[in-house]
C-alpha cells in the first residue's frame, strides 16, 4: 500500500483532541471542527485534515471537499499578519485595486501570496461591510477605512512591519 | 449646571464602521480625560451604529434630559469636549450633529427616516440585556405566548405584509404558516445571517446594534410554527456581530427568555449561533442548509422546501436578520400598524445600506413606497461635489443598475423589478461619471463567477463565458457581435441556473446593456472608455503647469515609462506605461491624470 511521505513531523496532532472531543456527538460539526483545527495551527495541515477524518470517520475526500470549499480555509500556512484589501462595490467604486496596487508593491508579494519570512499574506475578500468607510482594509482583527494611497503605505510601515 | 449633580453619560458608538473610524481610541481618550476628580462621576458607556457611518466616530452626551451627539470625534477633541462640555456644561456646537433645537443634515436625515428594524440602533448598549427590556423588550414574546395561538400569530404576521427582506420578497407569513403546517414534532428555526452581497451591511449593524430584536423574532417564530431549537448563521468576517449575539444569547438564556420553559410557560427555544465559513452561496437557504450540516455549501433542486424538508430532514423556516427585526415591532403595535406604511404589495420599512458617491453615505431605514430619488437625494444628500449622478445599483450581484433617467421609480418590489433591478437585501451603491458601467458588470460577474459552487453548468460555465467577454470588452478587445452573444448567455444562464445565485447573476450585465448599451458600443466600436476607468482604453498623462520635475513618480515606475530630468515637467510614454496608478500616488503635486 502507498504510504505517504510527505508528512510533516512538527506537526502535533495532539492539540487535536480536545477539539474532536467536544463535538465528537454532533455529526454537522465538521466546519466548527476546521475553524478550530485552523485557529490552533494558523491553517489546515495535511496530516491535520487526515487526523480528523479518521477520527470522525469520513473520507478524506470529505474533509478535503469541505476545506476546500470555503474560502475561510487555508491550506498553506499564513503569513503572521493578514492584510484583507476589501474588493466590495462601494470599495471598487473607490480605488480598492489601486490600493491592492500600492499594497502589492510594498509587500513584495501578489495578493493571495505570502511574504518568503512568513511575515505577512496578501488577501483580497469580497466585502467586510464597512462600505460607508470605503476602501477600507483589515490588519489582523483592525479595520482601517478611508484609505489613499499615502496612507495605505503608512499602514503597512505602522502595523505589518512592526509586526503589531 | 455641575457634573456632580447630574453625572452624566458619555456613550461611544461602537459598531465595526465606529470601530474601523477609531472608536477604541477616542474612548480611551475619555477614558484617560476624565481621570481628574472633577469629572470622575461621569459614565461611559457603549451603543451600537446609529446609521450615520459619514459621521463615525460619533459620540453621545447624555445630561440629564438633554442630548448630544459628536460626529468625527477624533482623540485630539475629546480634552475639549471634557472641559468644555462635561465640566463647563456647554455643548461644543460646531462639532454636534445632532442636539436640543439643533438643526442639521443629520437630524434632517434622521427625520426622513421611518426606523422600526432600527428603532434600537445606536441609542441602546448591545451589550446589556436591560436596555432592551427597557424599551419594552420581550413585552412582544411574553404577550404571545401568554395570550395568542399559532394561528394568530401566523395571521398577524400574514396581514401585516412584511415580505422576506433577504432579497426574494417572499410573504413571511406565508413561509411560516408552511413551516407550522408541515407534519413533524421536530423543527427548526434558521436566520440567515451570511450578508454576503457586497456593498450590503444592513444585517451587521443590526446584529451589532440591537442582537435581542433579532433573537425575540425568532423565539416569537419559534412558538408560531412550533420549534424548540434555532440557529443563527452568522458570516466569520462578523466577529463583533457574533459576540455580541453570543453575549444576547446568554443574558436573555439567564432571564429566562430563551432556552427551556421560557418565563414559565412550557415552552422552550434554544438558539445556537454557528459561524459562517465564507461562501456567498450560502445565502441560498438549501446552501445554507448543507453547510449547517457540516457539507459544502452547495444548493439542492427545491421542492421539497426547507418548511418541509429542511435542516436535517426536518421541517425548517429560514428568514433573514432584518424580516426577524421586524417581528416584535409588528407584535407590539399591530398589523395594521405595520401595513399602514409603504405602498402597494410592498409593506412597511426598508432598511439600505447607502453607499458609493453620495454625500452622507450610511445606513437608512426609509418606508417603502419612496422613489429612488427621494433616497439618493434628500436622504442621501446626492452626489458628492454635486456632480450628476450616473445610476444606482440595488440588490449588489444580484441586482440591476438604474439610470438616473429612472430615480422617480418607487422602491417597490413590483416596480424594481420592472426597470431590471430589485430590492434586494439593501446594498445601494450610488455612482457617477467616473464610474464605467461595463467594468461594473465585469465586477459583479467576476464576483458571482467566483462564487459560483460549480454544481450545475449554466451557472459554473455561463458565469465563466460572459466574464471572460466583459473582460474582452474592457481590454479594448471586444469584438462586433461580443453583445449579442452577451445577451444570449445572459438568458440562458439565468433561466437554466439551479439556484438564485445562477439566476440573477446576468442583472449587472443585463441592466447595463439595457440603459448604458452605448458604453458597450464604445468600448468595442472606439476603443473607447468614457469614464476612463478601463487600464487599456485609458492612459495616464502629467499636466505639465503642475509637475515641478521632483522625480518621485520616475523613481517609482516599475516600467520605466516615465522620462524628464530634474526641475523639468516629466512624460509618461503610453506604451511602456501598464496603468498601475504607482506614479500617481507618488506625486506630491497631484499633477498625473488619467484620461
Amino acid at each position: 500500500m502507498h504510504e505517504c511521505t510527505c508528512s510533516d513531523p512538527t506537526i502535533d496532532l495532539s492539540a487535536l483532541d480536545p477539539i474532536l472531543e467536544a463535538h465528537k456527538d454532533n455529526p454537522g460539526a465538521l466546519i466548527p471542527v476546521l475553524q478550530e483545527t485552523q485557529a490552533v495551527y494558523g491553517y489546515l495541515p495535511e496530516e491535520a485534515i487526515r487526523e480528523v477524518a479518521r477520527r470522525r470517520n469520513v473520507p478524506v475526500s470529505t474533509v478535503y471537499g469541505v476545506a476546500t470549499f470555503y474560502t475561510q480555509f487555508r491550506l498553506k500556512p499564513q503569513g503572521k499578519m493578514v492584510v484583507k484589501v476589501c474588493h466590495g462595490t462601494a470599495c471598487h467604486v473607490a480605488g480598492a485595486t489601486e490600493i491592492t496596487n500600492v499594497l502589492e508593491e510594498e509587500l513584495g508579494i501578489p495578493a493571495g501570496e505570502t511574504t518568503e519570512d512568513l511575515s505577512a499574506t496578501l488577501e483580497t475578500v469580497a466585502c467586510l461591510g464597512c462600505c460607508s468607510l470605503a476602501p477600507v482594509v483589515m490588519i489582523g482583527d483592525q479595520t482601517f477605512g478611508r484609505l489613499d494611497p499615502a496612507s495605505t503605505r503608512k499602514l503597512v510601515k505602522k502595523h505589518v512591519r512592526s509586526g503589531k | 449646571m455641575s457634573v456632580a449633580a447630574s453625572s452624566p453619560r458619555v456613550i461611544v458608538g461602537m459598531g465595526s464602521c465606529g470601530i474601523a473610524a477609531g472608536a477604541y481610541d477616542v474612548e480611551a481618550a475619555f477614558q484617560e480625560a476624565l481621570k481628574s476628580d472633577t469629572a470622575a462621576t461621569v459614565e461611559m458607556g457603549r451603543t451600537g451604529c446609529m446609521g450615520l457611518c459619514y459621521r463615525e466616530v460619533m459620540v453621545e452626551v447624555r445630561d440629564g434630559d438633554t442630548t448630544s451627539v459628536y460626529g468625527d470625534v477624533t482623540p485630539e477633541r475629546v480634552p475639549e469636549i471634557v472641559e468644555k462640555h462635561l465640566i463647563g456644561g456647554e455643548p461644543i456646537r460646531e462639532w454636534l450633529v445632532l442636539g436640543d433645537e439643533l438643526e442639521s443634515t443629520e437630524s434632517e436625515l434622521l427625520g426622513k427616516q421611518t426606523r422600526i428594524v432600527l428603532r434600537n440602533c445606536g441609542h441602546i448598549d448591545p451589550e446589556n440585556i436591560d436596555d432592551y427590556i427597557a424599551t419594552g423588550g420581550y413585552e412582544a414574546l411574553r404577550a404571545v405566548i401568554a395570550g395568542k395561538t399559532s394561528d394568530e400569530v401566523i395571521e398577524t404576521v400574514k396581514t401585516s405584509g412584511l415580505r422576506g427582506r433577504g432579497g426574494a420578497g417572499f410573504s413571511t407569513g406565508m413561509k411560516w404558516q408552511f413551516a407550522a403546517a408541515a407534519p413533524g414534532d421536530k423543527k427548526y428555526v434558521v436566520c440567515n445571517a451570511d450578508e454576503g452581497d457586497p456593498g450590503a451591511f444592513m444585517d451587521r449593524s443590526v446584529l451589532e446594534s440591537d442582537p435581542h430584536s433579532v433573537l425575540e423574532g425568532m423565539a416569537i417564530c419559534a412558538y408560531a410554527i412550533g420549534s424548540d431549537e434555532g440557529y443563527i448563521y452568522c458570516r466569520a468576517e462578523y466577529p463583533l456581530a457574533i459576540k455580541r449575539l453570543n453575549i444576547a444569547i446568554k443574558q436573555a438564556e439567564e432571564r429566562g427568555l430563551l432556552g427551556k420553559n421560557i418565563m414559565g410557560s412550557g415552552f422552550d427555544f434554544t438558539i445556537h449561533v454557528k459561524e459562517g465559513a465564507g461562501a456567498f452561496v450560502c445565502g441560498e437557504e438549501t446552501a445554507l442548509i448543507a453547510s449547517l450540516e457540516g457539507q459544502r455549501g452547495m444548493p439542492r433542486v427545491r421542492p421539497p422546501f426547507p418548511a418541509t424538508s429542511g435542516l436535517w430532514g426536518k421541517p425548517t423556516n429560514i428568514n433573514n436578520v432584518e424580516t426577524f427585526a421586524n417581528v416584535a415591532w409588528i407584535m407590539r403595535n399591530g398589523a395594521e400598524a405595520y401595513s399602514a406604511i409603504g405602498s402597494g404589495t410592498s409593506k412597511g420599512t426598508k432598511v439600505f445600506a447607502l453607499t458609493g458617491k453620495v454625500k452622507r453615505s450610511g445606513l437608512v431605514e426609509v418606508p417603502m413606497g419612496m422613489t429612488l430619488r427621494e433616497l439618493i437625494f434628500d436622504v442621501a444628500g446626492g452626489i458628492i461635489d454635486d456632480k450628476p449622478a450616473k445610476a444606482v445599483q440595488m440588490g449588489g450581484p444580484s441586482g440591476g443598475c438604474v439610470p438616473e433617467s429612472l430615480f422617480d421609480t418607487p422602491i417597490e418590489y413590483e416596480a424594481l423589478q420592472e426597470v431590471g433591478a430589485i430590492v434586494g437585501s439593501g446594498g445601494v451603491v450610488v455612482v457617477d461619471e467616473s464610474t464605467c458601467m461595463v467594468d461594473l458588470a465585469r465586477f459583479f460577474l467576476s464576483f458571482t463567477q467566483d462564487e459560483s459552487c460549480g454544481k450545475c453548468v449554466p451557472c459554473r460555465v455561463g458565469t465563466k463565458r460572459m466574464l471572460e467577454i466583459l473582460t474582452r470588452i474592457t481590454e479594448g478587445e471586444g469584438a462586433e457581435d461580443d453583445i449579442e452573444t452577451l445577451e444570449r448567455l445572459a438568458g440562458t444562464v439565468s433561466k437554466a441556473s439551479l439556484c438564485a445565485l445562477g439566476g440573477t447573476a446576468p442583472n449587472p450585465a443585463l441592466t447595463t446593456l439595457r440603459y448604458f448599451r452605448h458604453e458597450y458600443e464604445e468600448h468595442i466600436a472606439e476603443k473607447r472608455c468614457r469614464a476612463a476607468q478601463c487600464n487599456a482604453l485609458s492612459t495616464y498623462v502629467i499636466v505639465p503647469e503642475l509637475c515641478k520635475g521632483c522625480l518621485a513618480c520616475k523613481k517609482f515606475c516599475p516600467t520605466n515609462a516615465i522620462s524628464g530630468e530634474p526641475k523639468e515637467p516629466h512624460v509618461i510614454d503610453p506604451d511602456k506605461c501598464i496603468r498601475c496608478g504607482a506614479c500617481v500616488s507618488h506625486c506630491p503635486t497631484d499633477a498625473i491624470v488619467r484620461v
